[in-house]
């Protein structure tokens, strides 16, 4: 406990009973919410449907009361660890307070419940909304437009090479190669190869940024682009970043930016300055909206002046004062889902970028960048620092010399911060280095809190030298505890027997 | 505002704690060529109660659905929202977690995708659903691409008829790896595609035909006979489903469908200006291996107690990397929430009253504006909207409708040029007799 001492009332918390599915719940017969009733008059069912095929059986769904329904779901929700339960400094995800106002302007009837359909003239709040948001963005990134359609950053990924290779066969060139850094995200590889680039992995230098001359090596005229996270997954901003613009530019490729690590930047460097020409920003995690338990996201695509062309339809023009939906754009991509992104999320970011303004903006990084050192500073001693520098806004440790000491792993180390009421951090993550634990405090953590989770984990390696055994059995004291994984896959079971 | 709890006395301790001065010495390994050295030209910062003030300004610029009557449809939907979703949503153990990787502390959200997986699978009368994709675009799309991987042919079919965002969207993904997406055109008297007509378009280059059911024009197509035809010809079918109307007719599973995918928008989300909705995704358990996506599964901790896994993750982008099955990572986890609880409430009694109560208002609002002076474009078995032929541009219908506050359907005149006086109008369980019949009067009177 940090400097001062807390205050408990001893509470604990309900105690764990295991919450049977819904389908557990259900009786023939039972009801939950009665939709509205037609007040026309009446048909036959089978008269307004000739000639299409009836179901015969109903689909088996529950048969549940509301007042069933609501607790099932509250208590499932009790079994989640969460941003609003307790510190989640998992890296590369920034789990960062998702502040309440976002959630109160998206929930908007105006927002929340617009057709995408009206006509533009009677959508000119939402069109302001996002073309006001795109400004935002380009300013941020540094680039000319941004797209705000994709609905993930591994979207924007798909939709971000999707203009790099439509821009090479505009000039008339088939460019084969993607490189990626062998400490990218695994999303950077997977949107390369689903639309047909062949993969080609660069080594990371000795200072964990892309090694010069490896990239050197696999530069040529097949080079489509290179995918790069700045600061990267190690947390560690890439010096050479002009240089590697540079050779990359030299051989005609372009420079791809996974935004996945933009709270480190923001108002400090921007991707275009950096020498990038596509960016994609998750905003999901850099602007605040909630994750979710893995979504909705959204991942905007921002692109320099020579790339516009390509951006998918529609974007949002304004046009003598009115907003207007331009899908005119003959070397469009075309368009990679429904409708204009996710709208919702959108107005969440806009909320939160309205909220904190420019120095705002930055002021977040520099906190988390603060918050990232201050916690590597507290940890420097209980762990191997692969790469011993200051860190952006995450940082990876190695948990390898407690592996050699007590066989005690990182994932052990992981399992039993649970028991500790922390979730933790991203596991063996990058690849590159043994035992990983990447962490990202993010700027809305107290300091007390990253002393506490510092003397967490310190604690736990102390007990490693102890009694490795117990940490092996780790988490004790969550809903469950490890899950045979292996079984899940081996035999696996994806739906529950009712339906 | 920056949310954020630093005092100046917290940040001078922790950089002093680092040897610092500043806290511009944080970036000193950012090249100075690439630092940005004036403030971002972006507007400073507003309390809750300015922007509160600004975004509700900006909202009530937006002819939403809580002011005005909506008939418009195309794929997003005016349905009922039971009173009880939107606070299960915004407890932030919900809201405010992430992907379920540490799953001792991830049950409530792993547990609600197995609940999600089986109530799509039911649906569907599919074998296997995965946890959700970004939306039903998407989810054809990465359905496109899994038959083509699966089958090795490098081409798929689908009639005009299929959504043309969904016809785009494929072809986008298709694209990247020079697939190709080949249309049929469709009976325009029937508005719904052929057996026949497939079966002279389908070669044996195509791995998959893609159908909507209903189509984009409300349309119930002929899916067991569609199915059929694909199946001769070695290809699979893919169906395109609006999820409400799995409450009242037949399954596509049941009727031969492959691959199922839908948007669940209707499922208890709202209509968010076209997003976030989320995808919906299944298949025949043989396809469990190769589908894109979260899957939740079920399996037991070290006790012996039951509990959910993520599992076969070896599909996935952070494990396989560049030979994943798709680079999917965030879904629409929350919307896939949404539609759980939705379709919990509703049980199969309401699921098909919603259904049924849409059938019959739109039944009826197409006699209506027929009375009025419209014509059915199809005469076709339909469900909630239908394509009206009016002898007037649309947009004159559309301009009186939203004088007096109704939303009364869509031009097609971007997406199909040829109908350039029509009016998709869409009719959920939401619209009342009134509505409708002024909705009528709107059109006699468009046409007059």
């Amino acid at each position: 406990m940090s400097e001062r001492q807390a205050q408990e009332t001893g509470a604990r918390g309900l105690v764990g009973l295991p919450e049977p599915t819904i389908y557990d719940r259900s009786r023939p017969g039972r009801r939950g919410v009665r939709p509205p009733r037609p007040d026309v008059p009446e048909r036959p069912v089978e008269e307004l449907a000739a000639g299409a095929p009836l179901r015969r059986e109903p689909p088996a769904l529950p048969e549940v009361s509301e007042n069933q329904v609501v607790r099932h779901y509250t208590r499932l929700s009790q079994l989640n660890y969460a941003v609003d339960t307790g510190f989640y400094p998992l890296g590369s995800c920034t789990m960062k307070y998702n502040p309440r106002i976002n959630e109160e302007m998206a929930s908007l009837p105006g927002f929340a419940q617009l057709h995408p359909a009206v006509p533009e003239e009677a959508a000119q709040g939402a069109l302001q909304l996002m073309w006001e948001l795109e400004r935002y963005l380009a300013e941020i990134a540094g680039m000319a437009r941004v797209s705000l359609q994709p609905a993930a950053g591994a979207q924007g990924e798909l939709c971000g090479m999707l203009i790099i290779r439509k821009y090479h066969e505009s000039r008339g060139e088939r460019r084969r190669k993607v490189l990626v850094p062998d400490s990218a995200h695994g999303t950077n590889p997977a949107t390369a190869a689903m639309i047909g680039f062949d993969v080609v992995e660069v080594a990371s230098d000795a200072r964990g940024g892309v090694d010069l001359a490896d990239l050197s090596r696999h530069l040529d005229e097949d080079v489509a682009a290179l995918m790069l996270t700045n600061p990267n997954t190690l947390g560690l901003f890439d010096e050479n970043i002009v240089e590697v613009a540079r050779r990359v530019h030299a051989v005609g490729g372009l420079l791809y930016y996974d935004g996945a690590n933009a709270n480190a930047i923001m108002g400090v460097s921007r991707p275009g300055d950096m020498g990038f020409d596509v960016v994609h920003f998750n905003l999901h995690k850099t602007f605040s909206t909630p994750h979710g338990m893995g979504g909705p996201g959204s991942g905007p695509v921002g692109v320099k002046e020579a790339l516009v062309p390509f951006l998918p339809v529609p974007l949002v023009e304004r046009r003598g004062g009115q907003f207007v939906l331009d899908y005119d754009r003959p070397q469009t991509i075309g368009r990679l889902r429904s409708a204009y992104g996710n709208f919702g999320v959108l107005v969440r970011a806009y909320t939160y970028i309205r909220a904190l303004g420019a120095e705002g903006l930055r002021r977040v990084s520099e906190d988390a960048v603060l918050n990232a050192n201050y916690l590597l500073h507290l940890l420097r001693d209980t762990f191997d620092v692969p790469f011993d520098r200051l860190c952006m806004h995450e940082f990876v440790v190695s948990a390898t010399p407690v592996k050699q000491r007590t066989g005690v792993r990182a994932l052990d180390i992981a399992k039993r911060l649970l028991d500790h009421g922390y979730h933790s951090p991203t596991v063996y993550f990058p690849l590159i280095v043994d035992e990983a634990l990447m962490i990202e405090p993010t700027e809305t953590e107290t300091k007390e809190t990253l002393e506490d989770y510092a003397q967490a984990l310190k604690a736990i390696v102390a007990e490693a030298e102890e009694n490795p055994e117990a940490l092996r059995q780790a988490p004790t004291r969550t809903p469950v505890r490890r899950l045979d994984e292996a079984g899940a896959a081996r035999r696996p079971v994806v739906r529950l027997d009712r339906g | 505002m920056t949310y954020a709890p630093h005092t100046d006395e917290d940040r001078q301790a922790m950089l002093a704690a680092l040897g610092l001065s500043s806290v511009e010495e944080l970036f000193r390994d950012i090249p100075e060529e690439v630092r940005l050295r004036r403030p971002l030209d972006i507007p400073p910062g507003e309390s809750e109660a300015a922007l509160r003030r600004r975004l509700g300004a900006m909202a009530r610029r937006n002819a939403s659905a809580d002011r005005y009557v909506c008939f418009l449809g195309g794929g997003v939907y005016d349905h009922y929202i039971p009173a009880a979703i939107p606070p299960l949503l915004s407890r932030g153990e919900f809201l405010t977690a992430y992907t379920p990787y540490q799953p001792e502390v991830s049950q409530g959200t792993l547990q609600s995708i197995l609940e999600f997986q089986t109530m799509i699978c039911a649906l569907t009368g599919m074998d296997v659903a995965n946890a959700s994709m970004y939306d039903g675009a998407s989810a054809a799309a990465e359905a496109a691409l899994m038959a083509v991987d699966m089958a090795g042919r490098d081409r798929l079919l689908a009639p005009r008829t299929v959504a043309p965002d969904v016809r785009e969207t494929v072809r986008t993904y298709l694209s990247g790896r020079g697939y190709a997406l080949d249309e049929v055109e469709v009976d325009p008297a029937a508005g719904r595609l052929d057996p026949e007509r497939l079966a002279d378009a389908l070669t044996d280059r195509h791995a998959a035909v893609i159908v909507g059911y209903p189509n984009f024009f409300g349309v119930v197509e002929d899916l067991a006979a569609l199915a059929a035809v694909a199946h001769e010809r070695g290809a699979l079918l893919i169906a395109a489903c609006d999820p409400i109307a799995l409450g009242i007719f037949e399954s596509p599973g049941a009727l031969g469908a492959d691959i199922v995918v839908g948007d669940g928008q209707a499922l208890g989300n709202p209509m968010n200006f076209g997003g976030p909705s989320f995808g919906f995704f299944a298949a025949r358990e043989a396809f469990l291996r190769r589908m894109p996506g979260r899957i939740a599964g079920r399996t037991v901790d070290r006790d012996g107690t039951p509990g959910c896994v993520l599992t076969l993750q070896t599909r996935e982008q952070h494990i396989r990397r560049a030979r994943a099955t798709s680079n999917i990572c965030t879904n629409n986890a929350l919307n896939a929430l949404a539609a759980t609880i939705y379709l919990s409430l509703l049980g199969p009694a309401g699921l098909r009253e919603v259904a049924a109560a849409c059938l019959q208002n739109a039944h009826y609002a197409a006699e209506r504006l027929e009375a009025a002076g419209a014509r059915l474009a199809y005469r076709a078995p339909f469900f909630k909207e239908f394509l009206l032929e009016l002898p007037c541009p649309p947009e004159d219908v559309i301009r009186r409708g939203l004088e007096r506050g109704i939303l009364a359907g869509r031009s097609l005149r971007r997406e199909y040029p040829e109908l350039d006086r029509h009016l998709l109008v869409a009719v959920t369980e939401q619209r009342t007799r009134e509505e409708i019949e002024a909705l009528a009067g709107i059109v006699e009177e468009a046409i007059r």
